[in-house]
């Protein structure tokens, strides 16, 4: 299958979603005896967001984890714009364009907002230290550039108030909006998000889901995302793919996967007379 | 009243981006490099150059190495008197290897030198972290102190086992041996300290610098944003190594002119400067004067008002002196953990609201 004979497909409120991004291929990890994620392949397409879903335990994050490159599956192959990924660094894989926030915050909390939102852009800078050292030349001209784009990012999320803040002062959701802010700072081809609204109010979540909309519109990026909210994940996600104990058991929109007994046995329990 | 932001309004990216966004901050600058390149030269003596401007310049130097590695990029080091005694080494063996060539190039190769041997000894960095690093740059430190006492080559295979500053230049002007003049020393040093600072802040708020704090504050997170932890981790080694080495050169050849190498560069010495950061504030420039300042000026001041002010025998007022330096350490680190930069930090919140409660 090439991209040319792959135009992907139409979702329904008429957004275009192109070809593949990201192909997993017959994936398996394996942590000494525990399989945590046994055989699964799936991908995801240019534009469209793409959520995992599952009980605690299911292999998700884990999931996630071999995308950002983090873990080495045993077996599988990871696809990129249709070439195989050899086995890389989790730098190298941020550097392919790939962005990620995490389940627990994970800022750097001795440093403002706006130095943390520059963190992401440090996969496009590229001044030598001689330069920074004299502060003259392109490292002065790279970093009022790269201001100017996190700028416009801070001004998207409306965190402009705070952006000289240490992160440490902030409030939980506040720092969900920041790391959500480094992820995007880097202008990533895929962005992926591990349970985005994992301990928020209903309103906090509606912001949030309304930043990731915004983000899919607006720049075009493609999201995949974790999230144990099924309201959320359902009105928010194009297709769904849904894990447990490590095995896929469903893949596709969400009324298909809402309708899935498999999926609803996993969830709801069977029963056993 | 006169120190606030208000009304001072930024155009540009680059008006923000400044060392000293606040107008007053500004000026206050510009008047204390005014003083010290302008007017502290003319004034000094002998006593006041060798007791307290030359180790306060020269120890500052170091502390600004030392932070770059501890307070900004997280790694850390007990192995800064081994390096000041690769940099002492490294000048000396190029002071009399090349009398021509101005002593300056030489305190400059120096840090070199020492960037590489710290780079070196960075490398288990890559696998390591904490105490067990610290652990692992103590023996960088105790191997150094060994090597430049037991290979003959490092000190000329003098029959004393010390290595002695002779008479160098800088543009004509005697900096090292006994009979260089105090202002030129001390405008020498500072020189050295000046463009140090403007380097590790520069470095400190470029992408370089994020990429230190990234690896700090959570190594894992920093990775997969696309940080390079190997070449994060060995740039700070080799930058705060320079600077280390820079200063160890000008411990030797210009402050102490003879060095036995167990004595200057000691164990004692890798704390005396941790110390330093420790109590300045790490992570920050100022913190690395301050820091410096406090632990050379402390000393001086008691020894003054012990001594000279009281009456007290000398080695009473030694002891005293040991003990006061200490208690005033504990004592300050349980009032203020985040160090002199913190309380001139929250002087600074004060001062803006001033006269004003809120």
């Amino acid at each position: 299958m090439t991209l040319a004979e792959d135009m992907g497909y139409t979702t329904a409120d008429g957004r275009k979603i192109g070809g593949v991004v990201m192909e997993m291929k017959n994936i398996t990890l394996r942590f000494g005896g525990v399989v945590a994620i046994k055989d699964i392949s799936f991908d995801i397409r240019e534009g469209e967001i793409r959520a995992i879903i599952g009980p605690n335990g299911a292999g998700k994050s884990s999931m996630l984890n071999v995308i950002s490159g983090f873990y080495v599956p045993q077996d599988g192959e990871v696809l990129f714009h249709g070439k195989k990924r050899p086995q890389m660094k989790p730098f190298e894989v941020a550097q392919q364009g790939i962005a990620r926030t995490f389940q627990n915050i994970a800022l750097f909390e001795g440093m403002s907002v706006l130095d943390n939102v520059m963190t992401g852009r440090l996969t496009h800078m590229n001044s030598s230290i001689w330069s920074q050292a004299l502060w003259k030349g392109k490292a002065e001209r790279e970093e009022v550039e790269n201001r100017e784009i996190c700028e416009r990012i801070i001004d998207f999320l409306e965190i402009q108030s705070i952006r000289k803040t240490p992160v440490a002062r902030l409030p939980y959701g506040l720092k969900k909006r920041v790391e959500l802010a480094r992820a995007l700072a880097s202008e990533p081809k895929l962005l992926l998000l591990d349970e985005p609204m994992a301990g928020m109010n209903v309103e906090e979540k509606e912001d949030m889901s309304r930043f990731i909309l915004d983000v899919n519109d607006e720049f075009g990026t493609t999201i995949a995302l974790i999230e144990h909210d099924m309201g959320v994940v359902m009105d928010l996600s194009d297709r769904v793919v849904v894990m447990d104990y490590g095995k896929k058991i469903g893949d596709g929109t969400p009324d298909e996967v809402r309708n899935n007994q498999a999926v609803i046995d996993a969830y709801l329990g069977v029963s056993h007379d | 009243m006169f120190y606030r932001e208000a009304g001072d309004f930024k155009t540009s990216y680059q008006d923000d981006n400044q060392t000293f966004p606040i107008k007053f901050d500004r000026y206050r600058y510009y008047a204390v490099l005014f003083a010290a390149f302008a007017v502290i030269p003319f004034l000094v003596n002998d006593y006041w150059v060798n007791a307290i401007f030359l180790p306060f310049l020269i120890y500052s130097i170091a502390a600004i190495g030392l932070n770059i590695l501890v307070g900004y990029c997280g790694q850390v080091s007990l192995g800064t008197g081994g390096f000041m005694a690769v940099g002492a080494y490294a000048v000396y063996k190029l002071m009399t290897a090349f009398p021509d060539v101005s002593f300056a190039i030489h305190v400059v190769l120096a840090g070199g030198v020492t960037a590489i041997v710290g780079v070196m000894f960075g490398l288990p960095s890559l696998r390591i972290k904490g105490f067990y690093l610290a652990v692992a740059t103590l023996a960088a430190q105790f191997f150094l102190v060994w090597l430049f006492n037991r290979v003959p080559w490092f000190y000329n295979y003098s029959a004393s086992g010390q290595i002695n500053a002779p008479v160098r230049t800088v543009f004509g002007v005697e900096v090292t041996g006994p009979t260089a003049e105090p202002w030129a020393v001390y405008l020498f040093c500072l020189v050295f300290l000046t463009l140090c600072a403007i380097i590790a802040r520069n470095l400190t708020r470029g992408s370089v610098g994020r990429k230190w704090m990234a690896i700090r504050d959570m190594d894992i997170a920093a990775e997969i944003i696309g940080v390079n932890p190997l070449t994060a981790k060995l740039s700070a080694f080799a930058v705060s190594s320079f600077f280390v080495g820079i200063s160890g050169a000008l411990f030797f050849g210009v402050y102490l002119g003879a060095v036995e190498v167990g004595e200057a560069f000691g164990i004692n010495k890798s704390f005396l400067v941790l110390f330093m950061i420790i109590i300045g504030g790490l992570g920050s420039i100022f913190g690395s004067f301050a820091g410096a300042a406090f632990l050379v000026l402390l000393p001086v001041l008691l020894k003054n008002v012990l001594v000279s002010g009281l009456g007290w025998p000398t080695d009473l007022a030694a002891h005293l002196e040991f003990m006061i330096v200490g208690g005033l350490i504990v004592t300050f680190l349980i009032l203020e953990p985040h160090g002199l930069a913190q309380l001139w930090r929250v002087a600074k919140e004060k001062l803006r609201l001033w006269p004003f409660p809120h």
